[in-house]
């Protein structure tokens, strides 16, 4: 178990660029800068970061190491998978580092979309055997392919477009407040009606962001970072995996009906919380990946906020609003509003919520879950406590 | 009435191995075909190496009916690539294939008036020929 033997002790972030504004920069200076402010926030040193753990096919260590001058590397890892690692990566720094396999582990994750965006991403993959089973059906992006499991949702459990308008709104209220967000100005009920329709039933504001920018957080064991400048956030368990019943999940659709319309998170969400040793209503507050509103109400069914089918009413009741709600979500303005690095926000909105720095400071934040992206297995999450 | 009409074809990029080979022969035939694990009878879709119940090799593949059923649809209306507006909208769907032992094909529900489309709406295969030798499995409703 890892529990409390790790805990995260810096965190860099580059700007949250709109969508093809971080030029001239190179994605690899947008890691470099993020883990270079990480390493300050910590009071480190670069020649003290000894790994690396990535996910969604994670950066060259070489280079890395290389540019940015650290001496040696011990652990070089990247989860498999997609999106879905995001939190999970922060569990495999803490692997390494409670198998001694590493000291001070940085975990990264970055965009920079030039030609291609990631809303037209599925049709830019190659062509396998496996994708010519979807891509004739003109599924281009994931938002297409999500809208498939948010209608079953609809049918199923009926859900409607007002409890993914209320995610949609609720979290843009959190954005508006905080001034590193992407989009600032408040929306409206009205607004989210009117905006158009991409992929019935997913409007465009059950869609996230696109954005350019880079997240680092760096990774050590309990006991070096109690000597270290910032108050650490404790890691009490971070897990990735998944059932073979979700596998490949928006990519093949035989899940069985039980999952189907799901995020594909219940079998990590529960190893999770018995690692952390805690119960869903001990979250105080969670950092939901929200590519699509539909998926944060399935998550918050899947991690056991709600029983499964009643997300819709249980946002409607206003239960994840940070003003009012029992469990606020996505206080920066997820990434539906604030800003999109692959997940790798929610992980640094967690971190300055339980050091009490955050912009939609959760009074008395003591426990804080993070989710990686529904996609295919592994997905992941992650418990931080302060 | 909105019709859906088919997506982009030039989205469809086929390549086959050994176990999906027979899939798309058949289809460039217009028939419907479904991988059935010869030991366990447990079918799966899309055809791979192995079946996940019993890690059998041995495949029977099975000719179905082409009916099959609306398991979840999207409406695809705003061109996110070049090439997209003449098609839209188009209605990617997730079909159960009677006789399939409940698998389920990614495909689209054609020639469709877009409030009819409903989750366990009846579907019939129709076939589009995209170029010689390959043709792609596409749904409309039967029962009008």
């Amino acid at each position: 178990m890892i529990r409390d033997q790790t805990a995260i002790v810096g965190l860099g972030a580059t700007p949250y660029y709109r969508r093809g504004m971080s030029a001239p920069q190179t994605l690899e200076e947008l890691v470099g800068k993020s883990i270079l402010a990480a390493v300050q926030d910590a009071g480190l040193m670069v020649r003290d970061i000894d790994g690396f753990a990535y996910f969604a096919g994670g950066f060259d260590t070489a280079l890395l190491a290389e540019t940015l001058g650290m001496p040696e590397i011990r652990f070089s890892a990247t989860l498999t998978g997609t999106g879905g690692g995001s939190a999970g990566a922060i569990g495999l720094a803490s692997a390494a580092i409670v198998s001694g396999q590493a000291e001070v582990v940085v975990c990264v994750g970055a965009n920079q979309q030039g030609a291609q965006r990631f809303g037209s991403i599925t049709a830019a993959y190659p062509a396998t055997p496996e994708n010519a089973f979807f891509s004739a059906a003109g599924l281009v992006g994931p938002g297409h392919m999500f809208a498939l499991l948010a209608r079953r949702h609809m049918h199923l459990y009926g859900t409607t477009r007002e409890d993914f308008a209320e995610v949609a709104l609720s979290t843009r209220a959190n954005a508006v407040t905080n001034p590193n967000a992407t989009l600032r100005q408040p929306m409206s009920s009205e607004d989210y009606f009117k905006a158009p329709m991409l992929a019935d039933p997913h409007c465009l504001y059950d869609f996230c962001l696109e954005n350019d920018g880079a997240v680092a957080v760096i990774v050590t064991s309990a006991q070096r970072a109690r000597d270290l400048r910032q108050r650490p956030v404790r890691i009490l368990a971070g897990c990735h995996g998944g059932s073979r019943d979700w596998g490949r999940s928006i990519y093949w659709m035989n899940m069985p009906d039980e999952s189907f319309a799901s995020s594909g998170h219940s079998a990590v969400a529960k190893r999770l919380y018995a690692a952390a040793g805690v119960e869903p209503q001990d979250i105080d507050v969670a950092q939901i990946y929200d590519h699509f509103t539909s998926q944060v109400i399935m998550q918050l069914e899947d991690y056991g906020f709600c029983e499964k089918g009643e997300g819709g009413p249980f946002v409607r009741s206003g239960a994840i609003r940070r003003q009012g709600g029992t469990l606020p979500v996505n206080t920066d303005g997820g990434q539906l509003s604030c800003g999109y690095v692959w997940g790798m926000t929610h992980v640094r909105e967690a971190v300055e919520q339980l050091r009490g720095v955050a912009a939609n400071q959760v009074e008395g934040a003591r426990l804080a879950l993070v989710t990686g992206g529904p996609s295919i297995i592994p997905v992941s999450g992650l418990i931080l406590a302060n | 009435m909105v019709i859906a009409k088919r997506p982009p074809p030039e989205l469809f990029k086929p390549a086959t191995n050994a176990w999906t080979q027979p899939f798309w022969d058949a289809a460039a035939r217009h028939l419907l075909l479904v991988a059935q694990c010869t030991d366990c009878g447990a079918c799966r879709m899309p055809p791979t190496p192995f079946c996940p119940a019993c890690q059998s090799q041995q495949i029977d593949w099975r000719t179905l009916s082409g009916m099959g059923e609306v398991y979840s649809y999207t409406v695809v209306e705003r061109a996110i690539l070049p090439g997209m507006t003449d098609h839209l909208p188009y209605v990617p769907a997730v079909i159960t294939l009677e006789g399939g032992g409940g698998v389920r094909l990614i495909s689209n529900v054609v020639d469709v008036a877009l409030d009819e489309l409903v989750i366990g709406m009846k579907v019939m295969v129709v076939w589009d020929d995209l170029s010689e030798g390959v043709a792609v499995p596409r749904f409309t409703p039967w029962a009008r």
